[in-house]
């Protein structure tokens, strides 16, 4: 009997948290769609999710790619399928590594910034403050990361997305003997729309999941220092899965035959 | 029959999860009264002037604004009910990320959509209403000292000329000069201002000096309600043993919260 109480009460917090988590969603949605939109708190919030996350994301691109070039082009050696270097690192890096990884090193980057932020001003009754000056806390924290979010990440990624290919392209034309003007063609005809559009929805997902996560673990939190890292944790961790599992789903549903 | 109560609680519960933290309150300030709450820590003060102002969605009973019940309300209605309010908290609850004029104008800038010049000149005039200079307003809130921070708070809570003011624990953390400093700037702004308030506190003296009637909160209930003239001589043990900060009597202080 033990066990079946631990099961039941082990479920039914899941899915309070669950609900919690939706209505907080909906709420912040419903907000999204009337006006007014604060725009300075938007561009801020984009300076703040973007452009500092530009060296970040960029390095790990560049990193990443030069790897994946190397270790494709020791794999694909051994069938005497040198050529596909080129084809196999825009392909992963536009497809899968440019937005998940992007989406991973903005996470860890702005959704703890973001829980710790709303937290802090959670535990110290600034959010309590917001209300009683007739200033619904949603509007004004919440919304402006959310669009912040979802406009911003695809940008990031398309940079990532480049930077990436480039890394591959450094490595293969450098070290590996490849000629600059083939793999660079090669490059161009293995890039299809489709894989560009997954990428860019793939990235504005990506941006929804790491501002809701960061604004619902910071605007939930309680119990003063310890809670707001608590927040922190939860929101960073909540946010690498959800985005891994997001990918999957996309991934899934856009290249299943 | 006179004019309806400013605020009017009839039956107020609240609990959180299984602790019951007010339990039936019945409580009626009069317009341009200054009502203080005592009590001890963790009695539910603060609970109680969440509830008034709808930070916290009480379980039941009545909470009417000049005369009008708050839980029926429509979400516009709400806001501009709101707009009657202004509030001191605990530990000023200042906007970090804004300097002191904007913290003080924020009221003014987003809901009444006040020009920027408009709104800093008003946040100049309420910072030297609560005796800081206009150096201050540039400042952030991490520059501050507690009591300067407690006056930018008091200056923000009455920037929108607010006609109930609630203080949560005005002069905690406090030392006692400027706790009087603090002390006789809110009997000064409510008086300028004609406002009806509730302070909760458990300090004394402030409650002396700001009060027109004390109300004493206890186990979920208010159990004495009077002019402050009268607290002395209230008859009432668990009121005596509070004003007089003995440890011996008929409140006994959990030592574990919960």
């Amino acid at each position: 009997m033990q066990f079946l109480a631990i099961v039941g009460r082990v479920t039914l917090a899941a899915f309070a948290a669950l609900g919690r988590l939706a209505i907080f969603a909906g709420k912040a949605l419903g907000h999204l769609a009337r006006p007014p939109i604060d725009v300075q708190n938007i561009v801020q919030q984009m300076l703040s999710i973007g452009y500092f996350s530009l060296p970040v994301v960029g390095l790990t691109a560049l990193f990443t790619g030069a790897a994946l070039a190397q270790q494709i082009y020791v794999g694909s050696s051994r069938f005497n399928a040198e050529s596909t270097v080129a084809a196999v690192v825009v392909i992963a890096i536009v497809r899968e590594l440019g937005p998940v990884l992007g989406g991973l090193m903005v996470a860890g980057r702005v959704s703890s910034a973001m829980a710790a932020e709303i937290g802090t001003m959670r535990v110290t009754e600034q959010i309590d403050a917001l209300v009683t000056l007739s200033t619904d806390p949603f509007k004004y924290l919440v919304v402006p990361r959310l669009i912040a979010g979802v406009v911003t990440l695809p940008m990031l990624v398309i940079v990532a997305n480049i930077i990436g290919v480039f890394g591959g392209f450094l490595v293969a034309t450098q070290t590996l003997g490849f000629n600059p003007g083939n793999y660079l063609q090669t490059t161009m005809d293995y890039l299809e729309a489709t894989d560009v559009a997954s990428s860019l929805v793939k990235a504005a997902v990506f941006g929804f999941i790491i501002a809701l996560m960061g604004s619902y673990h910071g605007y939930h939190s309680s119990g003063g220092a310890q809670g707001v890292g608590r927040a922190t944790t939860d929101a960073v961790v909540s946010a690498f899965i959800l985005i891994l599992f997001a990918n999957l789903v996309i991934t899934i549903v856009v290249f299943r035959s | 029959m006179s004019a309806p109560a400013k605020i009017a609680l009839k039956g107020l519960a609240k609990r959180f999860g299984q602790k019951v933290v007010l339990d039936g309150v019945d409580l009626e300030v009069a317009e341009g009264e200054s009502l203080v709450v005592i009590g001890g820590s963790g009695t539910g003060k603060s609970v109680l002037l969440k509830c008034i102002i709808g930070l916290l969605r009480p379980e039941a009973g009545e909470v009417r604004i000049d005369g009008q019940e708050t839980r029926r309300m429509s979400a516009a209605e709400r806001k501009a009910q709101m707009a009657k309010f202004g509030m001191l908290f605990q530990g000023a609850a200042l906007f970090d990320s804004l300097p002191v004029w904007e913290n003080v104008a924020f009221g003014l800038l987003r809901a009444q959509r006040m020009k920027k010049r408009a709104a800093r000149e008003i946040a100049i005039e309420k910072l030297s209403r609560v005796g800081l200079d206009a150096a201050v307003a540039e400042l952030y809130p991490a520059e501050l000292s507690g009591g300067m921070k407690k006056r930018v708070g008091l200056a923000r809570a009455i920037a929108a000329e607010p006609e109930i003011i609630f203080f949560d624990e005005p002069t905690t953390g406090l030392d006692p000069i400027m706790s009087d400093v603090i002390n006789n700037l809110i009997v000064e702004c409510v008086r300028d201002l004609g406002a009806t308030t509730i302070t909760i506190t458990h300090d004394m003296v402030s409650a002396r000096k700001i009060a027109h009637n004390i109300a004493m909160l206890h186990d979920g209930r208010i159990i004495w309600h009077g002019p402050k003239e009268a607290i002395d001589r209230s008859g009432n043990p668990y009121v005596d043993q509070f004003i007089h900060g003995r440890a011996e009597g008929p409140i006994k202080m959990a030592v574990r919260a919960g």
